[in-house]
């Protein structure tokens, strides 16, 4: 099935060099959001609400600005009021007041940590002392934090304007859920009724957060022209320079941003915190602001990803076809609506080619942060249900869980349960990967158990600006507007090499500010690689074409008669056989004779990402009296088009894997009773570590995508998607008891291996 | 504003003097108190670094047991064959605790003195029989290791006292101990519960002598004497260990937080007790 590209031999990509930004950041010289300072700065921090849920009755500064050292407060009432509009920009769409609101709470703050008020002072203690001397009077109103409460018809209310989209009739009173998705095809409930064998499911996951490992941070300046500095870590700064012009009401042609070195984003810097803040603190201080969070407010006012409650149906025939399918998935959004439910929805059953089926999903809000995108946003969460349902189908049926998904497996040509019809896709080349490792036939240990599980993510495409500068010794500065999450500069200096037929090590990747490169959507979506690599690769191409057209005037060829081939110029004219090649670098060194530096810049809209599919499988080992997990071996496969740089890539999938395990085993927000949240830090808040994960084995499987110059298709995000119901799955089989929601603590499995003794 | 200013005196009785001082905290390792202290907790107006005290820092053996520096890292404690030898599960415990790099500073003495529940250093000490060197403004007393903690975050140490050393006994030739913890991770992280079994054997391989003590299980660790009496006599057959087990859960008063349910930290106290002994049999040379 998979197609060979019409490309010579690559000398590049698919190596493993070492990355162009590894140096400084192993040497500590990477300049992360925190490093920067500007001259004069102040610093500012923010004042966060103690409460979930509480009106906001006044706010009283006057003491706080009696400090020594304090420069300005802000509240909400230093931003413009803005009105509902949905701004495309981020990873998904946002609203544009819910934006503002989170930045700065106005009338209510909705969730323990919201911003009420921000201040600017000469130091740290002082800042501290003034944050400590605003009076704030609350009204505490009762809360919601879990997504079926936050659905009750008696329902604290987090929004007074709140109306469920998506339903038949109107909505005509307010409610928590902000939308209603629903997708349905054939005739789903007949086929349950003809079904020879179904299963049915109720599954729950948690809230878990991004856990990055840089908190957010930023510097800005307002000028007295107006002019705006911003320099922040994020996943995008066109992203921020959008978001602070329209949430401060200024014009983008007046901020300037530049992307800081940045640790981690996964989806969870797709927006702004701060930014705006540290703007509106400058402007009202008259000097640059500088914020950084403490990991304790990135807990607590940033991330995470939505706890859900989610029912799965699955019913088949005896072969195993599956012939309906119904998914009901509810999502918590936090404090404002947008939570990934759609995109759970489109993914949920894109693994599967079932006939009939109805797929649901409720976007609610509750009294808990604003969740953020995170890796492939919403497709583990209903992926946990789904596989995990699909393993029962495979049990009831006595399949090989391999060869029912095989059975009901998408294909090219298939029309995906989300829409399009996929072509050049991977997955049973995916599958088959994993039916025919030696770890799939390996045998378990006692109290072991073996989980398959699979997942989808769309990865897209979109714009993005490459620029290609060619230095007077014919080297090369790739400069693009996507922020290095995951190695993308590495891929970018390496399709520019193979490109320009020049080593790799010639070839410099740099990430512009916003006033220096075209615009580029932010880095997310796993779309850099692809779509500002297909940009990269069009410079490359443009660059080549100038440098043809100097060398056949030189040489008084036609064009025709010139190719690029291993970094040099060669002529083809069988009429001037004396032509001596021509090298990049000398054609750099007379570029002032043939028409100037050269350089080129492309900007397009990239379309024809590929879908990604992994097929994941996990061995894990149960203390059967503490009911401690130990996962013992994992191996993940995936189609990833082409591996530009191979280390990377598996980089990316063992990433996915080990935050899908920490999701699935330990991760979780814990709250009081008052909806306090108990655990915003990593010793309470449990991520894995290093020693808790065995190596994780990865397999590439290489199906090219043709609209890629080198097939690259999106890596970054599907290896988030199987880990979840891996393990649950996995878990069962050494158990012999299903346990449906996560996470798989020591408590609850041992609570689980005691119900079964009973 | 406040200021914070810092100290490091070379002599106990300097280190006394200055402890005395109204907002004086002691400072070994920092691997608790700089964490405090960033987190606004902790807020004092002078931190007495012990680490440069003659004695603080360091291992020698006295009188056929060992005295340890109060103040001495976990990482120099492991590196110890001769301690590592003779007081395995006390050196388990203390290396335990957080990562490598933690270990490069963490010491028993702030392991004790930071009186959490949890502490992975104190329980094997208790069981060890150890005792502390007290230091302070009116002369030195020795008091053991049980005794410090009072409850989370109090200890029994007098103003401008602090601990120099901690003593543990000679060893007998078939003797040894062990300590287990459990936590959901593998490191950097809290103990749901933890417990440490001493036992010396006698000539015919029957325990002469056993001591076990519970981490996190109550507001203090603690020792509890029937469960090591429940392994005396024996060569901790089924019935000795079931009924040390069942000593080990009676003794244990936790509560139920986002760490753990009470129910689940005692019942996993009972469990770690049983492998902890026969860990510490098997190291002592026992044949069951
Ligand atoms: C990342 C991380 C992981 C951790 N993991 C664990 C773990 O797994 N298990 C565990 O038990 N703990 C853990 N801890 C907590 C801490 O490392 C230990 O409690 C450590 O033993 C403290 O020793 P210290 O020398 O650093 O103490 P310090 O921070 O120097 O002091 C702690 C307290 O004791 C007082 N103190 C210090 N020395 C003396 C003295 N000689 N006499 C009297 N009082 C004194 C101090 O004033 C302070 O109140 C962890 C901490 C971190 C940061």
């Amino acid at each position: 099935m998979s197609e060979t590209l019409d490309k010579p031999a690559l000398n590049i990509v698919g190596t493993r060099p070492i990355r162009p930004d590894g140096a400084d950041k192993v040497t500590g010289r990477a300049a992360y959001g925190a490093d920067h300072s500007m001259p004069g700065q102040l610093v500012g921090k923010i004042l966060r609400s103690p409460h979930a849920h509480a009106r906001i009755v006044s706010i009283d500064t006057s003491k706080a600005r009696a400090v020594p050292g304090v420069k300005a407060i802000i509240t909400a009432s230093d931003f413009p009021d803005l009105a509902s509009e949905v701004l495309e920009g981020g990873e998904q769409a946002s609203n544009l007041r819910d934006l503002s609101l989170n930045v700065m709470a106005r009338d209510k703050a909705l969730y323990h940590g919201h911003a009420v008020a921000a201040v600017a002072a000469a130091s740290s203690e002082a800042a501290d002392e003034a944050l400590a001397r605003i009076k704030v009077t609350y009204e505490v109103l009762p809360h919601v934090l879990d997504v079926e409460p936050a659905m009750a018809a008696d329902a604290p209310l987090l929004h007074a304007h709140l109306f469920t989209e998506g339903l038949e009739a109107k909505a005509t009173a307010p409610s928590n859920i902000a939308k209603r998705h629903r997708n349905v095809r054939g005739d789903p409930e007949g086929a349950f009724a003809a079904a020879e064998v179904t299963v049915e499911g109720r599954y729950t996951t948690q809230a878990v957060h991004q856990g990055y490992i840089e908190p957010h941070a930023t510097v800005a300046a307002w000028a007295e022209d107006g002019r705006c500095e911003v320099w922040s870590s994020s996943q995008g700064q066109f992203m921020v320079r959008t978001y602070c012009a329209r949430i401060l009401g200024i014009e983008i042609s007046d901020i300037r941003v530049t992307p800081a070195e940045i640790g981690g984003g996964f989806g969870g810097k797709t927006t702004v915190y701060l930014e705006p803040v540290a703007l509106a603190l400058s402007r009202a201080s008259g000097h640059p602001v500088k914020i950084v969070m403490s990991r304790e407010d990135v807990f607590r006012a940033t991330g995470p990803t939505s706890g859900s409650v989610m029912h799965v149906k699955l019913g088949a025939s005896a072969d195993g076809t599956i012939t309906s399918a119904h998914v009901d998935l509810k999502f918590q959004a936090g404090a404002f609506p947008g939570s990934p439910v759609g995109a759970a929805c489109m993914t949920a059953l894109a693994c599967y080619d079932i006939a009939n089926f109805s797929i649901v999903g409720w976007d609610v809000v509750t009294n808990t942060p604003k969740v953020a995108a995170y890796r492939a946003p919403g497709a583990p969460i209903a992926a946990f249900a789904v596989e995990s349902a699909m393993d029962e189908l495979a049990r009831k049926l006595g399949m090989d869980p391999i060869a029912l998904r095989e059975k009901n497996a998408v294909r090219n040509g298939t029309k995906a349960a989300y829409g399009p019809t996929f072509q050049n896709i991977g997955y049973l080349e995916t599958l088959a990967a994993i039916r025919d490792s030696e770890h799939y036939k390996s045998p378990l240990g006692p109290n072991q158990g073996r989980g398959v599980a699979v997942g989808f993510w769309f990865n897209v495409g979109g714009e993005s600006t490459a620029a290609v500068n060619i230095g007077e010794d014919g080297s090369a500065v790739v400069v693009t507007g996507n922020p290095d999450i995951g190695g993308s500069r590495a891929s970018m200096a390496m399709m520019a090499a193979e490109t320009l037929g020049v080593p790799v090590d010639r070839v410099r990747p740099i990430i512009g500010d916003t006033a220096s490169i075209g615009y580029s959507m932010l880095t997310g979506g796993s779309r850099t690689t692809f779509a500002t690599g297909m940009a990269v690769v069009q410079a490359a191409e443009k660059v080549i074409l100038d440098l043809r057209q100097r060398t056949a005037k030189l040489w008084d060829v036609s064009l025709d008669h010139v190719v690029w081939r291993m970094g040099q110029a060669e002529c083809t004219d069988p009429a001037k056989p004396d032509k001596k090649p021509m090298t990049l670098a000398a054609l750099a060194a007379q570029s002032a004779r043939t028409g100037g530096p050269i350089s080129a810049q492309v900007s397009l809209n990239a379309q024809g990402a590929g879908p990604g599919f992994g097929v994941h499988l996990c061995d894990l080992e149960v203390d059967p009296e503490t009911g401690h997990v130990t996962v013992v071996r994992y191996t993940a496969a995936q189609d990833v088009g082409k591996a530009i740089h191979p280390a990377y890539v598996e980089g990316q999938i063992q990433g996915g894997v080990a935050q899908g395990v920490g999701w699935a085993l330990n991760e979780a927000y814990i709250f009081d009773r008052q909806g306090l949240m108990e655990n915003p830090g990593f010793l309470d808040y449990r991520m894995p570590v290093a020693s808790d994960l065995p190596m994780l084995d990865t397999i590439m499987v290489e199906v090219p995508n043709p609209a890629h110059p080198f097939g690259a298709k999106g890596v970054g995000e599907v290896p988030i998607v199987p880990p979840l119901a891996a393990v649950a799955n996995a878990l069962r089989g050494a158990i012999g008891v299903r346990i449906p929601h996560l996470p798989l603590s020591p408590p609850v499995v041992l609570e689980a291996l005691d119900s079964k003794a009973e | 504003m406040s200021q914070l200013a810092y100290i490091a005196p070379s002599s106990p009785e300097e280190a006394a003097s200055a402890l005395a001082a109204s907002g004086a905290r002691p400072l070994s390792g920092g691997t608790d108190l700089l964490v405090q202290l960033r987190a606004g907790r902790a807020k004092p107006d002078v931190i007495v670094d012990l680490k440069k005290v003659a004695g603080a820092i360091g291992i020698r053996e006295a009188g056929g047991g060992f005295v340890i520096g109060a103040s001495t890292s976990g990482a120099v404690l492991g590196e110890h064959a001769g301690l590592v030898r003779a007081w395995p599960g006390v050196v388990e415990g203390a290396n335990l605790i957080g990562s490598t790099q933690v270990q490069g500073r963490a010491s028993l003495a702030g392991n004790l003195c930071n009186a959490s529940p949890a502490a992975d250093g104190v329980p094997a000490l208790i069981a060890a029989r150890a005792t502390c060197l007290i230091v302070g403004p009116n002369g030195r007393r020795e008091a053991p290791v049980e005794s410090i903690a009072v409850g989370p975050g109090k200890t029994s140490l007098a103003p401008g006292e602090f601990i120099l050393e901690f003593r543990l006994p000679p060893r007998p030739a078939r003797a040894s101990d062990a300590y287990l913890r459990l936590i959901p991770r593998t490191e950097m992280d809290i103990a749901v519960a933890g417990c440490g079994v001493n036992l010396v054997l006698d000539a015919a391989g029957a325990v002469a002598e056993a001591h076990v003590a519970i981490g996190a299980v109550a507001p203090t660790a603690l020792l509890v004497a029937e469960a090591g009496a429940a392994l005396v006599g024996g060569k901790l057959d089924e019935a000795s260990l079931d009924a040390m087990t069942a000593a080990v859960r009676a003794a244990c008063r936790p509560i139920s937080d986002k760490r753990g349910t009470a129910d689940y930290r005692t019942r996993i106290a009972g469990v770690l007790a049983r492998r902890a002994a026969l860990i510490a049999f098997e190291r002592a040379g026992g044949m069951r």
